[in-house]
């Protein structure tokens, strides 16, 4: 069980949160002349490290915004600094 | 009367089934990753294609990952012809796998209920059972009535949140036990000359351009020209060193045993919508597994609100299940890919081949990973049973989307 770190409600059970994968994938900014390897890259291929991970959480239960959190993925350690400050919504 | 060792009245320990040699320097093939993948892929190597000079590289304890960690269901039951294919030929070599290596397995075809809760539940899985047949695979579609003869303890009463309004049932489906799979290839590899490294973390590859020519270990660099990756839920770690980005994603996989009790679930039951799946271990324990933690993790351990969660389904189902008591429970790290499908074939670099992406599926395609695996390492080109199931796949975008019939939800 983990205490995630909401930067506008506070730390909170991991149960009321929704789990968005790698955070900051950018959408290509010009679709057209993309390759296929590179759709298959934005589409399928994301960063699976075993340490720190840079990641996406919703507070789906609570004020229901996106935010940016650091988590080592051995430990399940959450540094919640880095949430707080780089923490935004997402616009698209 | 001279004091009493402890312990010293047991009996000798017995001879091992296999020994535990010193790394050579060179092998034809090393394997990483000494779980049931790695073993029966070293199996076939030296059965079908004559190469025994190989080595089974294992971090830990052999068998010790995902291998240990495990529900033990076995199943063919899958709706395209690409993964009916390779889990048919696996559940085909499962059946005669006890006596070819000549070591008790407990393989036994009870039969699995996937259950259908909801009406378009009923719809898709009357359709995977005529795409089973079509592929001769074994698969009936019961009614409640007949699912509550196969399984008298499950309930079947139309006042469930979800009622069960029927099942997939393949009688040909069952559990073996997953230690005995191991140690039996184990026996059979140690006595064809391979050789069984454990304690021996591979930390990177050694290459000429893009041909990989050996391995780095703890326990010193070991050349080959074949290196074959069946490392599951590390997959990515080792494949992080080359450079070589792979479509998978490692998260908790947790499963659980409960007391030893007298003979209760006489078969398989799965349900994707509730979501539990629960056989009862030849000791007595009910064994349940459910779906993975959403996030990704390589710490072997999830939340408990994901058991909670499958407890709750399987009570509502197994009434009779609310006077068990948890024993232990456990997690392991699996591999998940975006279509549900398995990655098995060739990589961009030459002598390295990829085995992963099975995600919460890899014990019952076992055998079947062996076989094919084997040939694609041996011919440096993909048996036709796992030609679908390359890395190409991501680009070209012909996946192989088991999502709807892989019986989880992942």
């Amino acid at each position: 069980m983990m205490l995630i770190p909401c930067p506008w409600c506070g730390p909170r059970n991991e149960i009321e949160f929704h789990y968005g994968g790698q955070a900051e994938v950018r959408y290509p900014v010009d679709p057209q002349a993309v390759s296929d390897e590179d759709w298959a890259r934005f589409l399928f291929f994301r960063d699976n490290p075993k340490g720190m991970f840079t990641e996406r959480w919703s507070h789906a239960a609570g004020c229901r915004r996106w935010f940016t959190v650091r988590r080592d993925t051995v430990t399940n350690e959450i540094h919640p600094d880095d949430g707080a400050s780089n923490a935004r919504t997402v616009t698209r | 009367m001279p004091p009493r060792t402890p312990g010293a009245e047991l009996p000798e320990h017995p001879d091992w089934l296999w020994h535990s040699p010193e790394p050579k320097s060179s092998y034809d093939a090393v394997i990483v990753g000494g779980g049931g993948h790695g073993l029966a892929t070293a199996y076939y190597l030296a059965k079908n294609h004559g190469i025994t000079n190989i080595a089974v590289l294992e971090r830990g304890w052999l068998a010790g990952g995902n291998m240990a960690r495990n529900t033990t269901i076995i199943r063919s039951n899958y709706l395209w012809d690409e993964s009916a294919g390779l889990y048919e030929h696996a559940l085909k070599l499962w059946e005669g796998l006890a006596d070819e290596l000549d070591y008790p397995l407990l393989f036994s075809q009870r039969g699995v209920l996937n259950l259908a809760h909801s009406l378009q539940e009923v719809r898709d899985s009357v359709r995977r059972v005529n795409a089973n047949r079509l592929n001769g695979v074994d698969a009936e579609w019961l009614d409640p009535d007949q699912v509550a003869e196969i399984c008298p303890i499950l309930n079947t009463s139309p006042d469930l949140r979800y009622p069960v309004l029927g099942a997939t049932w393949q009688p040909r489906a069952g559990i073996a036990k997953h230690d005995h799979v191991a140690w039996g290839f184990a026996r059979a590899l140690d006595r064809m000359g391979v050789d069984l490294i454990q304690g021996c973390e591979v930390t990177g590859f050694e290459r000429v351009g893009d041909r990989v020519v050996g391995v780095e270990t703890t326990r010193g660099p070991i050349r080959t020209g074949k290196v074959a990756l069946a490392a599951a839920g590390h997959t990515s770690v080792l494949a992080d060193t080359l450079g070589l980005r792979l479509p998978i994603q490692s998260h908790p996989l947790q499963a659980l045993v409960s007391e030893l009790l007298e003979p209760v679930h006489p078969t398989v039951v799965m349900s994707n919508s509730v979501h539990v799946y629960v056989s009862q271990a030849h000791k007595g324990e009910l064994v349940l597994g459910a779906g993975i933690d959403a996030h990704n993790s390589y710490s072997q351990r999830g939340a408990f609100h994901t058991i909670e969660r499958e407890m709750t389904a399987a009570v509502e189902l197994f009434p009779m299940f609310a006077r068990a008591h948890v024993l232990r429970t456990w997690g392991g790290v699996v591999d998940v890919t975006p279509d549900a499908s398995a990655i098995m074939g060739l990589t961009p670099f030459e002598g390295l081949y990829v085995n992963c992406g099975w995600g919460t599926g890899g014990f019952k395609s076992t055998p079947g990973v062996g076989w094919c695996y084997a040939h694609t390492i041996a011919h440096d080109e993909p048996h036709p049973l796992n030609a679908a199931f390359s890395l190409e796949r991501f680009t070209t975008g012909a996946l192989v989307d088991e999502h709807g019939a892989a019986g989880v939800a992942h």
